[in-house]
């Protein structure tokens, strides 16, 4: 019996969720003594209202596209990685040896090269956990979890070791040469009367993430092999009887994950930093687990939750500045954006079940 | 090394394998009940910040462990709301549940003390000393086993002898009362234990709530025990350490203490030693930092035999099926 129409499953659940999460984190900032509507004018003001606002708001839901992105295509196959901050980290260090050591004539074809390293660094280290799953059972989650800290100890080691230029102090590689930069927001938006996006970090990857949107649509929807993960994901058993291979479909559904997830690297690293630094990845590979269940593992709406992640980190960063609320405020709310449409989410459904039910039942 | 180098080795991973334990045989409950829960972490932090807050206001450490376990209970209690009454995603529950605690600690310990995301440090009767056994000093000068006595065994903090002892309570609870019976087949066949007449419901969330104090447990000792308040993250991945060894002994008390001993003896060893050199090879502290992931991983690879998990593990039970 299908209770719910489509529309109010894709739309009407998250955006009920999405209010219960608010709610809450207002009572929160009620509790430890501030506004909340003050502080969510203020947020609202200094990452929609100004051009450079914008360009970190763009700037941060570049990385949660791709990583929202990633734990889609995972989900897709009922997977679920939880790995793609340690792909995203590991994909780093691709992205750094590429721009570091091959001398690229120009940034458009750096970024290709840039893509293909973080493409296939994030995925490698998606293989082992992938390749453990379908051979040998073991959780994929759990081995993502520990892939996450034994990627932070090997990029540790890595730039302390390795990519630290002599006599430097900080664990850092030295920055990448001139060719890599890629272009800002500012410089590709800004005429000579109007400086638009000033000194915001928003740059070329957000297209990039873009393309994905497009090419995952493409893949899971319009292609063999994602309906072989998405039957896969339904019922490992029928996909068996329609001759899917169960293993095969495991490895490659966690390669492009950890594919996707890996290139936010791209945006951080060369975009931003134009080097690698040791915490680029901040957390951005779980709060693509956020944004997967809030997109209802679309991409068009991982686009739409990336870009209300992007609006709540830059929005985070403005409070801590301007007021005494931390910016683990963000934390909160992401935690309870998980909980309400991810865990919570026959709470909100039963209800809205039966008074769709109730609705019908009055109409015939 | 000598004979004392390794005591003292051995003492500091005893210190620091007890939070793994605790948080170990509460994931223990809580699986074996069928309820998977990879948010000890943020259960342990939450118990860290509220015992070492409320300690420091009260000036006693024992109502500080309690307002721990007070707080690790209520977040079992949201993820057995989750899980068991709206049957939805344990492992996505768990999840939130981590960044609620890490969130929530640091925004709290913010307002309450303004030092950053810390709660100031506990002294005198805000914090757990630690429990001389008796003899020691007369005991110490026997050859071989009076240091043992003295250096290992006597001069642990109360929560660790209670940590020990909760190893064998929880094999006979699990093996020995109809409780743990029933515990164990909830985890197996729900459906076999619902139709004996006997609420799946009330089973899993007695589990879950038995979870959430030994978690309690387990993050009081991290702040009020091993270190003398609360700072932002203090768990660093010690729930996850204590799931890992979970899997290692394959949802068993007795092995879970090995695997949480020896897990404690890789971190006593990264944090004395740094760098190990071996003739001309050096071990980078960051290996050892990153070794029991890596054991664990070489585990759930099957290397030391298959870890079979409770079979109804994950699955929300509805009777309707």
């Amino acid at each position: 019996m299908r209770t719910l129409p489509h529309w109010a499953d894709v739309v009407l659940i998250p955006l009920i969720s999405l209010l219960l999460a608010g709610l809450l984190s207002a009572l929160v900032v009620l509790a430890i003594g501030e506004n909340p509507i003050a502080a969510f004018k203020l947020m609202v003001e200094g990452s929609l209202m100004r051009s450079s606002g914008w360009g970190y708001t763009l700037y941060y839901a570049t990385n949660f596209i791709f990583t929202g992105l990633a734990v889609a295509v995972a989900f897709h196959a009922r997977l679920f990685n939880i790995g793609g901050e340690g792909q995203a980290i590991v994909a780093g260090l691709g992205v750094a040896l590429v721009c570091l050591y091959i001398p690229w004539p120009h940034w458009s074809i750096a970024l290709i090269g840039a893509t293909v390293a973080a493409g296939l660094f994030g995925a490698l280290w998606a293989f082992i956990p992938a390749y453990l799953q379908a051979e040998r059972g073991s959780h994929i989650v759990i081995t993502t979890i520990m892939f996450n800290f034994i990627a932070a100890a090997l990029l540790n080691y890595v730039l302390v070791n390795l990519l630290r230029p002599a006599g430097a102090m900080d664990p850092a590689s030295g920055p990448f040469p001139e060719a890599t930069h890629l272009p800002t927001f500012q410089a590709l938006f800004s005429t000579a009367d109007t400086p638009l996006f000033r000194g915001a970090p928003a740059n070329v990857t957000f297209f990039l993430a873009l393309i994905a949107c497009v090419l995952v649509w493409l893949l899971i929807w319009r292609t063999k092999l994602g309906y072989e993960i998405r039957s896969f994901g339904q019922s490992e058993t029928a996909a068996n009887y329609a001759g899917i291979h169960p293993k095969r479909t495991i490895v490659i559904a966690m390669l492009i994950s950890g594919a996707l997830a890996g290139m936010m690297s791209i945006n951080t690293t060369m975009g931003e930093a134009e080097r690698l630094v040791l915490n680029s990845v901040e957390g951005a590979g779980f709060i693509g687990i956020a944004v997967a269940l809030m997109g209802r593992n679309h991409p068009f709406g991982v686009l739409l939750a990336a870009l209300l992640f992007g609006f709540l980190y830059q929005g985070g960063a403005e409070l801590a500045l301007w007021t005494d609320i931390p910016r683990e405020l963000i934390v909160v709310i992401q935690a309870l954006v998980i909980m309400f449409t991810g865990a919570l989410d026959n709470m909100v459904r039963m209800p809205l079940e039966s008074l769709f039910a109730m609705l019908r039942r009055g109409n015939s | 090394m000598d004979f004392l180098d390794i005591l003292q080795v051995l003492d500091s991973s005893v210190r620091l394998a007890t939070p793994l334990l605790l948080a170990c045989l509460a994931g223990l409950f809580s699986e074996r009940a069928g309820v998977i829960d990879i948010g000890l972490e943020g259960k342990m932090l939450v118990a860290a910040f509220f015992s070492a807050a409320i300690a420091y206001m009260s000036g006693s450490v024992w109502v500080g462990l309690l307002a721990g376990i007070a707080a690790s209970v209520a977040l079992s209690l949201i993820h057995g709301l989750a899980s068991i009454t709206f049957r939805g995603n344990q492992l996505i529950s768990g999840v939130a549940i981590n960044f609620l605690a890490a969130g929530m600690t640091v925004l709290v310990a913010q307002h309450w003390f303004e030092q950053g995301g810390r709660t100031p440090s506990l002294t005198g009767a805000g914090r757990f000393e630690s429990v001389t056994l008796p003899l020691s000093e007369t005991l110490r000068n026997v050859p071989i086993l009076g240091p043992i006595y003295h250096e290992l065994i006597s001069g642990q903090f109360l929560l660790v002898y209670v940590a020990v002892l909760i190893v064998p309570l929880t094999w006979w609870v699990l093996y020995r009362t109809r409780f743990g019976l029933r515990l164990r087949a909830v985890g197996e066949n729900p459906a076999a234990v619902d139709t004996a007449g006997i609420s799946v419901t009330r089973l899993r969330y007695m589990a879950v709530i038995i979870c959430g104090v030994l978690c309690g447990l387990a993050g009081a000792y991290l702040a009020t025990a091993l270190q003398a308040g609360f700072v932002k993250d203090m768990t660093a991945g010690r729930g996850f350490i204590a799931l890992a060894a979970l899997i290692f002994a394959k949802w068993k008390p007795w092995p879970a203490m090995w695997t949480c001993l020896l897990f404690g003896v890789l971190q006593a060893v990264a944090l004395r030693y740094q760098n190990i050199e071996i003739g001309n090879f050096v071990i980078p502290v960051q290996f050892m930092d990153a070794l029991p992931y890596i054991l664990t991983v070489v585990i759930l690879a099957g290397l030391v035999g298959r870890a079979v998990p409770p079979l109804a593990g994950g699955e929300p039970y509805s009777k309707e099926r």
